[in-house]
C-alpha cells in the first residue's frame, strides 16, 4: 500500500536532533501516535519539508503504518510534501486583511518577485503561498508572516522592502 | 498596580509578565496555592459563583461543562483550546504572547479542580513563536515545580504538553481537536457522546479556550463573586475583543460585558477611520451575521446580541465602512471555509465550492439573479445539516449580507460588476 502512495525519492537519515526530538515527545503523551504531529514538524525543521521516505521513518519510530503518517502529513496544509523555498511568505488576504489593502500587498510582491498566485523564485529563496487561514494578526492589518515571523501595518512597499532585507542578508551570509 | 474592572489585562502595566518572576511579582501564582487550600470543589464553587462562560464562540457555561464529566472515572484530560483561527479574532494570541503564565496558573487551577493528569494546550500551526514562548513558560513552571511532581504538598501532579497544529481551522472543533491529538485527521467525531463522557483517548475531557482558562487566577484569588460583580447578571466578568478592519487604531480591549456597546468599541478603536461613515459591522468572528448601524448601541450582551440576529461568537469585531463591497467581504470569508472544509461531510465539502464559485463570479459580474436564488437554496440546504458548526457557519456572513443588502448583491448581476467599487471610482 505505501509503495503504490507514496513513489521512492531518494532516501536519506533522520539526524540525531530530529530523532531525539520524536522520542522526546513520543514519551510525553499517553498513547504514541499523538506524537505525529510533533514528529512531522520535527522532520520538517529539518528538511524544510516532508521527504516520502521520511514518513516511513516516522511511522518505525512510533510504531505505524506508513499510510497513518500520510493521512496526517496530507490532511495538514502547513506541512510541505515539497521543498518550498529557503522562506515561505503568507500575505493574509482574510477580511480584516482585505479591508485594509492586502490584495495590493500580494499583487506588489507577486509582481516584484515575477510570481503568479503562489510559486517559488527560480533562486529559491521565496515561496510564496496563495491560500492561508486568517493568521490572527487582524490588529496590524494588512500584514504577512514569513517563516514563523509576522510583520504587520504593511503598505505595499514595506512588504517589498521587507523582502529585499531578507535577500540582502542572504546574500551577506553566503 | 492592577486597574479595577479589569481581569485579564489588569497587570498591563506590571513588567516581564512574560516570565515566572515577573509574574510572581503581581501574585502569579498565589491563586494556585489558594485552589489547593480550598481544595476541587471550592475551586469548582467559585468558578459556578462567577458565572463564567466559555469564550471560544459557544458561550456554555463553563461550571456546567466541567460537572459534566462522570465521577470516579480516570484517567480524564484537560485540552486547552489555544486553536485560534476564526477570522478577525487574535485575542488568544495576545493573552499568549502577553501573559503566558497567566494563562497557564489558570490551566494548573483547572487540572487540579478536575483531577486531571495531563492538560494538553493545542496551539496552531502558524502561532510558532507564540508555540515556543509557551514552551520556554512551560519549562520555568515545571523548574518551579509547579507542574510535573507533587504540587504544594497536595499529593497531586499533572504533566502539561503544549502541542503544535499544522494548519487546519478545523481543528478548533473541539472533537476534531482530539482526533488531531491522538495523531490523525482533524475530522469532528459525532456527539453524542460529548468530550466531557467520551474525549481523548475515550476517556473524560474538558475541552476549554485560552481566555476561559486565563480567567481562572483572578476567579479563585479574587472570589467568582467579584468576577461577577463586573459586567451584568446576565453576561458577567469582561471579554477581550479584538477590533479591526476600517478603524482608526485596531486592536484589543479588554471591557465589562452588558454595560458596553458596539459603539464603545468603536470609539475605544479611535473611530471609523478616514474620518468615513459607518456601514456595516460583523461581530463574534468570520462564522458571525452581519449588523447594521442600528445596532451600534446593543450592549455587549450574550442575549442582546443574539436577539439582533448574530453573536458576540469568539470576541472579534470587524468594521466596514460606506467604502465597503460586502460582495466582496462575502467572498473572502466563503473562500475561507471553503479552503477549511473538512471534506467529512458532503452539505459542507460540496456547498462551501459551490459558494465560493458564485461568489467569484458575482464579484467578476458574471452571475445571473437566478445563481442568486440558488445560493440561497444551497445555503438552506447547509445550514443545519452539516456534520459541524464549520459548514453551517459558512452560510451566515453571507445570507445576512445578502438579506441586508439585496440590491448590492443584485446590482453586481445587473450591472456586470461591482456597483460599490464603481461608484468609487467615479467619486475620486
Amino acid at each position: 500500500m505505501a509503495e503504490l502512495s507514496t513513489p521512492k525519492e531518494g532516501t536519506g537519515k533522520l539526524d540525531a536532533a530530529t530523532i531525539r526530538r520524536i522520542t522526546d515527545m513520543k514519551g510525553k503523551y499517553p498513547e504514541a501516535r499523538s506524537a505525529v504531529l510533533p514528529a512531522l514538524w520535527a522532520v520538517q525543521d529539518q528538511f524544510g519539508y516532508l521527504p516520502p521516505w521520511a514518513l516511513e521513518a516516522v511511522a518505525d519510530h512510533l510504531g505505524l503504518l506508513p499510510s497513518d503518517v500520510e493521512a496526517v502529513s496530507s490532511f495538514y496544509s502547513m506541512y510541505f510534501n515539497h521543498r518550498p523555498g529557503r522562506h515561505v511568505v503568507q500575505v493574509c488576504l482574510n477580511v480584516s486583511c482585505g479591508l485594509r489593502g492586502s490584495d495590493d500587498v500580494l499583487a506588489h510582491l507577486q509582481e516584484a518577485l515575477d510570481l503568479d498566485a503562489e510559486g517559488t523564485t527560480p533562486d529559491r529563496s521565496f515561496t510564496i503561498e496563495g491560500t492561508v487561514e486568517c493568521l490572527g494578526a487582524c490588529g496590524g492589518a494588512p500584514m504577512m508572516q514569513v517563516d514563523r515571523y509576522s510583520y504587520e501595518n504593511l503598505t505595499p512597499q514595506s512588504a517589498f522592502e521587507l523582502i529585499e532585507q531578507m535577500r540582502a542578508e542572504e546574500g551577506r551570509r553566503k | 498596580m492592577s486597574d479595577p474592572g479589569l481581569v485579564l489585562t489588569r497587570h498591563r502595566d506590571a513588567p516581564d509578565q512574560t516570565t515566572l518572576a515577573g509574574y510572581e511579582r503581581v501574585g502569579g501564582y498565589g491563586s494556585l496555592r489558594r485552589a489547593v487550600q480550598m481544595g476541587p470543589d471550592g475551586v469548582a464553587a467559585q468558578l459556578k459563583a462567577s458565572g463564567l462562560r466559555g469564550r471560544g464562540g459557544a458561550a456554555f457555561p463553563t461550571a456546567t461543562k466541567w460537572s459534566f464529566l462522570p465521577k470516579d472515572i480516570f484517567p480524564r484530560y484537560l485540552c486547552v483550546n489555544a486553536d485560534e483561527s476564526e477570522p478577525g479574532c487574535f485575542k488568544d494570541r495576545v493573552l499568549m504572547e502577553e501573559y503566558p503564565h497567566q494563562l497557564l496558573e489558570g490551566v494548573l487551577i483547572s487540572a487540579f479542580a478536575l483531577r486531571v493528569t495531563h492538560a494538553f494546550i493545542y496551539i496552531r500551526g502558524e502561532y510558532r513563536s507564540q508555540r515556543e514562548l509557551l514552551e520556554r513558560a512551560v519549562e520555568e513552571v515545571y523548574r518551579a515545580g509547579y507542574a510535573g511532581g507533587d504540587l504544594l504538598g497536595s499529593g497531586w501532579g499533572c504533566e502539561l504538553i503544549v502541542h503544535g497544529g499544522a494548519g487546519a481551522y478545523i481543528c478548533g472543533e473541539e472533537t476534531a481537536l482530539l482526533e488531531s491529538l491522538e495523531g490523525r485527521r482533524g475530522q469532528p467525531r459525532l456527539k453524542p457522546p460529548f468530550p466531557a463522557v467520551k474525549g481523548l483517548y475515550g476517556q473524560p475531557t474538558v475541552v476549554n479556550n485560552v481566555e476561559t482558562l486565563s480567567n481562572l487566577p483572578f476567579i479563585v484569588g479574587q472570589g467568582g463573586s467579584a468576577y461577577a460583580a463586573i459586567g451584568t447578571e446576565a453576561s458577567p466578568g469582561t471579554r477581550l475583543f479584538c477590533v479591526s478592519g476600517h478603524v482608526e487604531r485596531p486592536g484589543t480591549f479588554e471591557v465589562p460585558l452588558g454595560r458596553t456597546t458596539f459603539r464603545d468599541l468603536v470609539a475605544l478603536a479611535g473611530g471609523v477611520w478616514k474620518g468615513r461613515k459607518f456601514k456595516a459591522m460583523q461581530p463574534g468572528g468570520g462564522s458571525m451575521q452581519i449588523l447594521g448601524p442600528e445596532h451600534l448601541d446593543t450592549p455587549l450582551d450574550f442575549k442582546a446580541v443574539a436577539d439582533a440576529g448574530s453573536s458576540l461568537g469568539a470576541g472579534a469585531l470587524v468594521v466596514m465602512d460606506e467604502s465597503t463591497c460586502v460582495v466582496n467581504v462575502a467572498m473572502r470569508l466563503v473562500d475561507f471555509y471553503r479552503h477549511e472544509s473538512c471534506g467529512k461531510c458532503v452539505p459542507c465539502r460540496e456547498g462551501t465550492y459551490f459558494e465560493s464559485e458564485l461568489m467569484h463570479r458575482l464579484e467578476a459580474g458574471l452571475a445571473t439573479r437566478s445563481e442568486l436564488a440558488t445560493l440561497s437554496d444551497v445555503c438552506a440546504n447547509m445550514d443545519g445539516r452539516c456534520f459541524c458548526p464549520l459548514g453551517d457557519t459558512a452560510t451566515w456572513f453571507v445570507m445576512s449580507a445578502y438579506r441586508m443588502f439585496p440590491e448590492e448583491f443584485e446590482s453586481h448581476c445587473d450591472a456586470g460588476g461591482c456597483p460599490v467599487l464603481a461608484r468609487q471610482e467615479v467619486a475620486v
